[in-house]
């Protein structure tokens, strides 16, 4: 499919760093990308912790749509599309649960929790002969994946594994997602979903997050007042940051501590304090040379993003327009972390983020209005610029991918990768062109 | 009609609530801020959880636990970042300010009560529906319940504890940085 505007590579000048406006407010554009990108990429749906047993699921988004993560009778994790083969009513109207079966409000067909189809009324007198119902379950992905507790699916069978599609980014991903003291995988969710919608397109918050280092005076009053768990500013920010771009259209920003014995942070609060010098001691002689990489921020192409360090989040932007985006934050923490430092850690993660967010309004108001005052039809006639440390950067002894160290701080590289990517994926007729 | 004393004291007691929550209206919507903070305890928790959908056996989790993830979960030192944050000049969610009305109603003592004693608690309901306007065109409508437990303190009451339902579960608004 292609619009009067040309190819979407013409559009996206990353060479030169200049994006033309119109991929954040035109309306076929959007149309094109639920289909080209979020049809095909690799989507994050939730965390294993939010269904733990057998008949749990959780409703989540892929796109636009709803689906239904779900843990079946067996133990083995799905995602469904939530809409009735019938006549397409949402079969899962409530957020979270556990039940056998899901059964459709609108004529009574149910489906169990691994998608069968196994009750249709008048199903021996009506239908002769008999139609298979086997043919017949709740649509699911293509193709599902289980990372560190993470669970991402794609709708296109001929993608690629996950982790080809994160390449070296696997490297950040991981390390977002490890324990404090170095262990794979524990860490769980905080509990519920924020849910909320935010009045921009959904790249402005992709692009934030995958590293805009020149964003600080959007954060000046926060900086100002000081809500962080110790030190002044909004976190004890240690370390050097290197930002590091991938192919893939991920952009993540590592803050790299020097490993010496102490570390102190969340000095507020004496037990979490201790608790994560205790974890910092093990994960050194865990990771040994390793142990002071902390993935900060990151965006995994397209349209998930985690804080890794302080606070620790997972955010989802779900697209619902070209000018309205359902934001999802998840909060996590360490699996056996006690419950005092839970407790602290979670007022903390909601004074920072989310709607409520002393940090995160002020971003959201940039957003808010840099997307609307772009949509005019003289705006729209001046691209954006992304010039930034255009042409630095390079190889890094430490960190995988493009890496831009202090030479060049403010560097546009990763928001540049994404908007690289996300060309492709617009311009590419299926993944064949893309690998 | 003749009111009995006890009457009185009751139909006293709740125009001074209702007072008090008018007063903080105004305290609000006129952006006197540290006249608003110091209607609440130095313990108060200021508490917004997050509404949910769920099946009528799951009620219970309906609205988030006390140890979950809520919208806001404040204690008297946030509050006060809260405000210093807005009186910075470079919150820029709320600069510049937005235009505010706080309509407080509904408002009931739950305790079958006619006076409360110096130091003592009662705790009242109401509802709030909140009118923000700004820019141009920007405009939310909040609504809700609250459940406070108010103390008593000479002449006035001091809030120890607010729980804020808001009647969303999909927030519609792009931040919470009302105060409710
Ligand atoms: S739409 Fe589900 S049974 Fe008819
Ligand atoms: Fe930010």
């Amino acid at each position: 499919m292609s619009t009067p505007l040309g190819s979407a590579k013409s559009l996206v000048d990353t060479d030169n760093g200049e994006i033309s406006r119109e991929i954040f407010v035109n309306h076929d554009l959007y149309k094109q990308e639920l289909e080209q990108i979020f049809g095909r990429a690799w989507l994050f749906v939730g965390h294993e912790s939010q269904i733990p047993k057998s008949g749990d699921f959780f409703s989540s988004k892929m796109g636009e749509e709803s689906v239904i993560l779900t843990r079946d009778r067996a133990g083995k994790i799905h995602v469904f599309l939530n809409s009735c083969r019938h006549r397409g009513m949402k079969v899962c109207r409530y957020d979270e649960g556990n039940t056998t079966n899901f059964i459709c409000p609108y004529h009574a067909w149910s489906y169990t929790t691994d998608g069968r189809l196994v009750g249709v009324q008048d199903y021996d007198n009506l239908y002769r002969p008999p139609f298979d119902k086997g043919e017949w379950g709740l649509v699911e992905v293509a193709q599902l994946a289980n990372f560190h507790g993470t669970i991402w699916a794609t709708w296109d069978k001929n993608a690629p594994s996950f982790e080809d599609y994160l390449g070296e980014a696997t490297f950040g991903l991981a390390g977002a997602l490890r324990a404090w003291d170095g262990s794979d995988g524990e860490t769980e969710l905080l509990g519920s979903v924020q849910k909320w919608i935010v009045p921009n397109n959904w790249k402005f918050i992709a692009e934030n997050f995958a590293g805009d280092n020149l964003h600080v005076v959007s954060h000046r009053s926060v900086e100002m007042v000081g809500i962080g768990p110790g030190s002044n500013g909004r976190r004890d920010d240690y370390g050097e940051a290197k930002r590091a771009a991938y192919p893939g259209g991920h952009g993540i920003v590592y803050s790299l501590v020097p490993p010496k014995k102490t570390f102190v942070q969340y000095s507020a609060s004496p037990v979490t304090s201790d608790y994560f010098q205790e974890r910092w001691e093990k994960r050194l002689e865990k990771l040994g040379d390793q142990a002071g990489i902390f993935p900060l921020i990151g965006t995994i192409f397209p349209n998930m993003s985690f804080h890794g360090q302080q606070p620790r989040t997972l955010l989802l932007a779900h697209p619902r327009g070209p000018q309205e985006t359902e934001m999802w934050r998840f909060y996590f923490v360490d699996k056996g972390a006690p419950a005092e430092v839970k407790e602290f850690l979670r007022r903390y993660y909601i004074r920072y983020s989310g709607p409520a967010g002393m940090t995160e309004q002020d971003d959201m108001e940039n957003w808010n209005y840099a997307s609307s005052a772009s949509d005019g039809l003289i705006a729209r006639r001046h691209p954006y610029h992304y010039k930034a440390g255009l042409g630095r950067g390079g190889k890094d002894p430490v960190i995988p991918g493009h890496v831009t160290t202090k030479e060049a701080p403010g560097t546009e590289q990763n928001p540049r990768a994404l908007y690289k990517r996300w060309a492709e994926f617009m311009d590419a007729p299926s993944w064949d062109a893309l690998r | 009609m003749e009111l009995s004393n006890e009457r009185l004291a009751y139909l006293s007691l709740m125009r001074e609530i209702e007072d008090f929550y008018y007063a903080e209206a105004d305290m609000l919507d006129e952006r006197d801020y540290d006249k608003w903070l110091a209607l609440f305890a130095d313990d108060v928790r200021y508490w917004m959880p997050i509404r949910k959908n769920v099946a009528f056996d799951n009620l219970a989790r309906e609205t988030t636990a006390e140890d979950d993830i809520a919208w806001i979960d404040d204690d008297k030192a946030t509050l006060v970042k809260r405000v210093k944050q807005l009186m910075t000049g470079f919150h820029w969610a709320e600069e510049p300010i937005s235009r505010v009305s706080h309509v407080v109603t509904n408002i009931r003592l739950t305790e079958a009560v006619t006076t409360i004693a110096e130091g003592a608690t009662a705790t009242v309901k109401s509802r709030f529906l909140i009118y923000r306007n700004r820019l141009e065109t920007e405009t939310d409508i909040l609504v809700g319940r609250r459940e406070d437990m108010l103390r008593r303190k000479g002449e006035t009451f001091e809030v120890t504890r607010r729980k804020i339902l808001i009647e969303q579960s999909v927030l519609r608004a792009k931040n919470l940085t009302v105060f409710f």
